[in-house]
């Protein structure tokens, strides 16, 4: 498959504040192929939401460097969409002034691009929705309105920060489906961040597992899973998940015990 | 109404009906004790209960407005005074509101001014009248400038302390987008603080009008708080009471308009 499309390599992090100094991330290294969809669990406050922060660049890491394309990452690009923990729909802007919103702010609003964006929000199922606002949208759509978002500068590559954790369990399984069947079909690289084992090896290719703080790679799992169809629900019938999950199960449970 | 009038059980429209019954006594009681307080007042005030030269009457007040009227001098001081606490506490919230952009933008500068602005907060600005006088004159413009002070300071610290609320992820959304410092402004902080911009709008109309009026007490030469303080010093008690009925109807009527625009300014919220 050539050179992986992110390297992270030997990345560390150190916080500082008055109360003391923080070692959050320390000696992380982890590659992703283009194309590859791959989960980062590990428990909570080990340092997941500052590795997605330093792949997109918002954040220095205190060492260690990430490539995206062969490039060192300085600072935000282009490349990269990022998903927060809470969707942050701007309550005031409409379901289409939301989605429109990074092309606004990189001053790249083109005829073209709005164009992809109608056909993104019209294959999703949002097009009927482009003039309601946030608070009249469901949990699910909202959950897509915020992707569309990203999916609208065309990123490469995508960064969930626990994109799900904000919905109640039906909701979030329903959602997991659909993000990830839209990850496919816009043939996204993703990283998805999360403390849940299950949604994890579902949604993913390979799951990463993160030791206790200091963050570091205690283990990388391909998945295969043997289901008719490869969606986050179906998959979690499939015979060989339970193993997946008891692995990653005790990989988490030694560091946090 | 979701449930059709055809489709709606007895029970329903019994219930219904009690409750607009139940909304116009209300209504009716509201008027009626209003008219018994009048009434009470005018047939006290002529036989003699109270003193009319120390409480007035409402036939006296509405002389007060039928004269005042007829001379133009009604209107005329009603402007006066509605335009100063108008200009007060517009001035008031958008400095206020540029104030604290200003503190937002230097993080460093409102940890400075922080206790200065606590301090400030705390003083009633009413005693800063007379170095108004002094510094101002006393014109109209030095009324404007008390409105505005009242207000001032409670809308840097409100405003301010909105910006701080705004989610962190959603700055951060922003940033990976590549906004710039001024985008992140202009598209997530000050749309998002609209609503407290407008809360502390409702708030600074009501003291705009306690400036306005001790403003207008210590100097002017028209207005409402004017004519009350002129009705007292000659005894004209139908004066006193004209301009506090006015007074009292243009504040409600105001802050009716403030409710109206904030309505206006965050419809996405309903
Ligand atoms: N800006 C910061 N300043 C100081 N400490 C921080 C900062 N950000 C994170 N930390 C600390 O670094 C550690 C890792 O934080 P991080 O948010 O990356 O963990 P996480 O795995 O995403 O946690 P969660 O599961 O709660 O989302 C935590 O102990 C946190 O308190
Ligand atoms: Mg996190």
């Amino acid at each position: 498959m050539g050179v992986p499309l992110v390297q992270v390599r030997d990345i560390a992090m150190k916080y500082h504040s008055p109360e003391g100094e923080i070692l959050a991330l320390d000696g992380v290294t982890l590659d992703v192929d283009k194309g590859d969809f791959i989960s980062v669990v590990g428990p909570s406050g080990c340092g997941k939401s500052t590795l997605l922060n330093i792949i997109a660049g918002l954040v220095r890491p205190t060492r260690g460097v990430v490539t995206i394309d062969g490039r060192p990452v300085e600072g935000v690009s282009s490349l990269v969409g990022y998903m927060p923990q809470t969707d942050q729909l701007f309550e005031w802007r409409t379901v289409w002034k939301n989605a429109i919103l990074g092309l606004e702010v990189q001053n790249k609003l083109t005829a073209e691009k709005k164009e992809f964006v109608q056909s993104l929000l019209a294959r999703y199922g949002l097009w009927e929705f482009r003039n309601a606002f946030p608070r009249q949208l469901s949990g699910g759509m909202r959950q897509r309105a915020a992707l569309i978002r990203t999916l609208a500068t065309d990123p490469q590559i995508l960064l969930l920060d626990e994109a799900f954790s904000a919905l109640d369990y039906q909701t979030r399984l329903v959602v997991s489906d659909e993000v990830k069947d839209i990850i496919v079909q816009e043939r996204k690289t993703a990283i998805l961040v999360t403390h849940d084992i299950a949604e994890a090896i579902s949604m993913a290719d390979k799951v990463a597992v993160l030791t206790r703080r200091p963050g570091r790679i205690k283990a990388v799992h391909d998945i295969v899973l043997t289901c008719a169809e490869r969606t986050p629900i179906k998959c979690r019938e499939a015979p060989e998940f339970r193993d997946y999950f008891n692995a990653i199960w005790k990989e988490l449970d030694i560091h946090a015990g | 109404m979701q449930v059709k009038d055809a489709a709606m059980s007895p029970e329903h429209r019994a219930y219904l009906r009690s409750l607009r019954r139940k909304r116009r006594n209300i209504a009716a009681a509201r008027v009626l004790l209003l008219v018994a307080l009048l009434l009470l007042w005018e047939v006290g005030a002529n036989l003699g209960w109270v003193n009319p030269f120390i409480t007035s009457q409402p036939s006296g007040i509405v002389r007060t407005i039928a004269n005042l009227y007829r001379d133009g001098e009604l209107f005329r001081h009603i402007g006066v005074t509605v335009y100063e606490t108008v200009v007060g506490f517009t001035l008031g919230t958008l400095l206020g509101t540029a104030i604290a952009v200003v503190l937002w933008w230097w993080e460093g500068l409102a940890k400075v001014l922080e206790p200065y602005l606590v301090v400030l907060n705390s003083l009633p600005k009413i005693s800063l009248g007379p170095i108004i006088i002094v510094w101002i004159g006393s014109g109209s413009a030095a009324i404007i400038v008390m409105a505005l002070l009242v207000s001032v300071v409670v809308t840097i610290l409100g405003v301010y302390s909105g910006f701080a609320q705004v989610h962190p992820d959603r700055i951060k959304l922003l940033r990976s987008f590549g906004a710039s410092k001024g985008q992140i402004l202009l598209k997530a902080i000050l749309p998002g603080s609209i609503p407290t911009v407008v809360s502390a709008l409702k708030i600074n109309v009501g003291l705009s009008w306690v400036g306005v009026i001790v403003g207008e007490f210590l100097v002017s030469k028209a207005g409402l708080g004017y004519l009350a303080v002129y009705g007292g010093q000659v005894f004209r008690l139908n004066l006193v009471m004209t301009s506090v009925i006015i007074l009292a109807i243009a504040a409600a009527l105001m802050y009716q308009a403030v409710v109206f625009l904030e309505k206006l300014f965050t419809r996405w919220q309903q």
